[in-house]
């Protein structure tokens, strides 16, 4: 049996979710001789932390009757620097400003020679190079498959499943929220404004919708993928980003009329003068970019596969759990 | 209500949605494939092909069928050429006149075609210049135009078809609209490029 001692450094949505999952998971863990334990949780309030395993259910329970998870006035950074631990999974909030404090976090877990997992945009948008640079430094793994497309699996498919491929271009669908409002419109024939309102009843988009609907979230993956699937050296200002704010059910039943739908779309293309670009694009309708409600689809296009699409889930709390702990057990299985 | 001052043809763009097509050569490349029948007679065949190569035509094939004479001795044969300039019946003509022996002429037209959506507003903003911009680059043309306005003062939606011999025209068309709409904030929704994938094109 392989035991890896973990922090979770943030415990929201995605928190809770990895909690949930590891104890849901346990049996398949130990059959795979995997140990993973849970040595301290943080929040913005401050963490628990217990040598022997932190006990997830009860923290679950605390975290929502109290709000906090603090057992003590430990705060996330000396958890990092502290705690003796392998591998940190660093999933706070995203800020596309200045990456914090998702970034300090990261940086110092690399500088402590612990592995880093994490699905927060932020800081790889902003400082992708310096932090893999970093990491590299201090020989310790870093993996990210779920700051893109959540539950849909595709730096991994790109780095391993289709190794020795080269990616030649990638477009998708990379909002849930953009798609679901795009689709509702298309369906119903509803406003923009309307269609908003709806998915803010419905938990789809935020009460600020702004980094969703204006691309924002879009082009910050699509960094991401730019950075690590064709190596550039890009950051989320670099990329032409146009939202979906201004597209009326007018624009849509004319696409319709045409046999096409309307999608936010972000593409990145291999080469010099490499293009990244996040826009409104007229899909086919039996095109396999066409995809529904708040679903996330990408299509690579490569040189020896062709095309390869895949689609799913890009967010919800166990979805972009199942990417992370994909990383995690990919760390386990790759570091001695 | 589309404005039509700037020389638009109210006969071809209207605001309701119904699309009509005209036909202006230079805008398609055409294959035309001629079967003639020529007089066994040397020098005939440098005959026929003359007009094709006064014309502009640009031959793609040229069979000989010796084996299936005519009953008159006259040998078939087959020409394949393309053509950009749509002036196919001065080839007609000019064979004719020569005393060439047409028995059938079929043609494709080849050309690329783009759909594009705006949304802005498109009516203040003399869609008639824009069209009229492409247009005049004489290679590409702006065939359909749909609008839809909601209500005044609201931004309109036009979903817009255009036609040009070659990818490299289409592309030239394509940034006179985007430059067009950059300086009326006007948005432009365009097509995913084709790949495989697309089951339709
Ligand atoms: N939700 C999804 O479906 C999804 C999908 C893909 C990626 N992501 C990304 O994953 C990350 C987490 O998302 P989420 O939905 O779990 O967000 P969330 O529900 O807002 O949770 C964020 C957590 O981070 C904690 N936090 C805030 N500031 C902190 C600080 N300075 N130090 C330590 N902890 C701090 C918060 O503490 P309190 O609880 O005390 O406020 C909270 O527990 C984000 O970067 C998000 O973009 C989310």
């Amino acid at each position: 049996m392989k035991t890896i001692r973990l922090s979770i450094i943030g415990f929201g949505a995605v928190g809770q979710g990895i909690a949930n999952a590891l104890l849901q998971k346990q049996e398949y863990l130990e059959s795979a001789g995997l140990n993973l334990k849970v040595v301290a949780i943080s929040d913005s309030h401050g963490a628990c932390i217990d040598l022997d395993g932190v006990d997830l259910e009860a923290a679950i329970e605390r975290k929502k009757e109290s709000g906090s998870i603090a057992t003590s006035g430990v705060m996330s950074l000396e958890v990092i620097r502290d705690v003796d631990h392998e591998l940190v999974v660093e999933v706070t909030p995203t800020n596309i400003d200045n990456g914090e404090p998702g970034l300090t976090y990261m940086l110092e877990a690399f500088r402590h020679g612990r592995h880093v997992v994490t699905s927060n945009k932020g800081p790889l948008a902003l400082k992708y190079s310096q932090l893999c640079d970093e990491a590299k430094k201090n020989a310790v793994h870093f993996r990210y498959e779920a700051t893109v497309g959540g539950a849909m699996p595709i730096l991994n498919l790109a780095q391993d499943a289709l190794a020795g491929n080269k990616i030649i271009a990638i477009e998708g669908i990379l909002n849930g929220t953009c798609n679901y409002i795009l689709s509702r419109m298309t369906e119903e024939g509803l406003s923009y404004q309307h269609v908003l309102g709806e998915a803010q009843e419905l938990g789809y988009a935020e009460t600020d919708p702004t980094y969703d609907v204006e691309g924002i979230d879009a082009a910050c993956k699509l960094v991401i993928l730019a950075n690590s699937i064709f190596g550039m050296d890009v950051t989320y200002n670099n990329v032409e980003v146009t939202g979906i704010t201004r597209i009326t059910p007018e624009a849509l039943t004319l696409a319709g009329d045409e046999g096409m739908v309307i999608k936010l779309i972000g593409e990145v293309k291999d080469g010099e003068n490499g293009e990244i670009m996040v826009s409104p694009k007229l899909v086919p309708e039996q095109h396999p970019l066409a995809v529904g409600g708040t679903l996330n689809v990408a299509l690579l296009k490569t040189d020896m596969a062709g095309p390869v699409c895949v689609t799913g889930k890009g967010a919800g709390s166990m979805e972009t759990a199942s990417a992370i702990l994909s990383d995690i057990i990919a760390i386990c299985k790759n570091s001695h | 209500m589309l404005n039509t001052d700037k020389g638009v043809n109210k006969s071809n763009f209207n605001a309701t949605g119904i699309k009509c097509l005209k036909y202006i050569p230079g805008i398609y490349s055409m294959i035309v494939s001629m079967d003639l029948e020529l007089k066994d007679r040397p020098g005939q065949l440098v005959q026929a092909l003359k007009p094709l190569s006064t014309f502009g035509a640009n031959i793609m094939s040229v069979l000989h069928h010796h084996d299936q004479r005519t009953p008159r001795g006259a040998i078939p044969v087959q020409v394949v050429f393309q053509l950009t300039n749509g002036k196919l019946n001065d080839i007609i003509a000019e064979l004719e006149e020569g005393g060439v022996r047409i028995v059938c002429v079929g043609k494709k037209l080849m050309y690329e075609e783009v759909t594009v959506i705006l949304i802005g507003h498109i009516v203040h903003s003399d869609m008639g210049d824009t069209i009229d911009q492409i247009d005049s680059t004489g290679f590409a043309e702006v065939v359909s135009l749909s609008i839809s306005m909601p209500a005044i003062n609201e931004p309109s939606s036009a979903s817009l078809v255009i036609n040009a011999v070659d990818m490299a025209q289409l592309g030239k068309a394509l940034d006179i609209l985007r430059r067009v709409a950059l300086e009326k904030d006007l948005l432009v929704i365009e097509p995913i490029e084709k790949d495989q994938l697309s089951v339709k094109t």
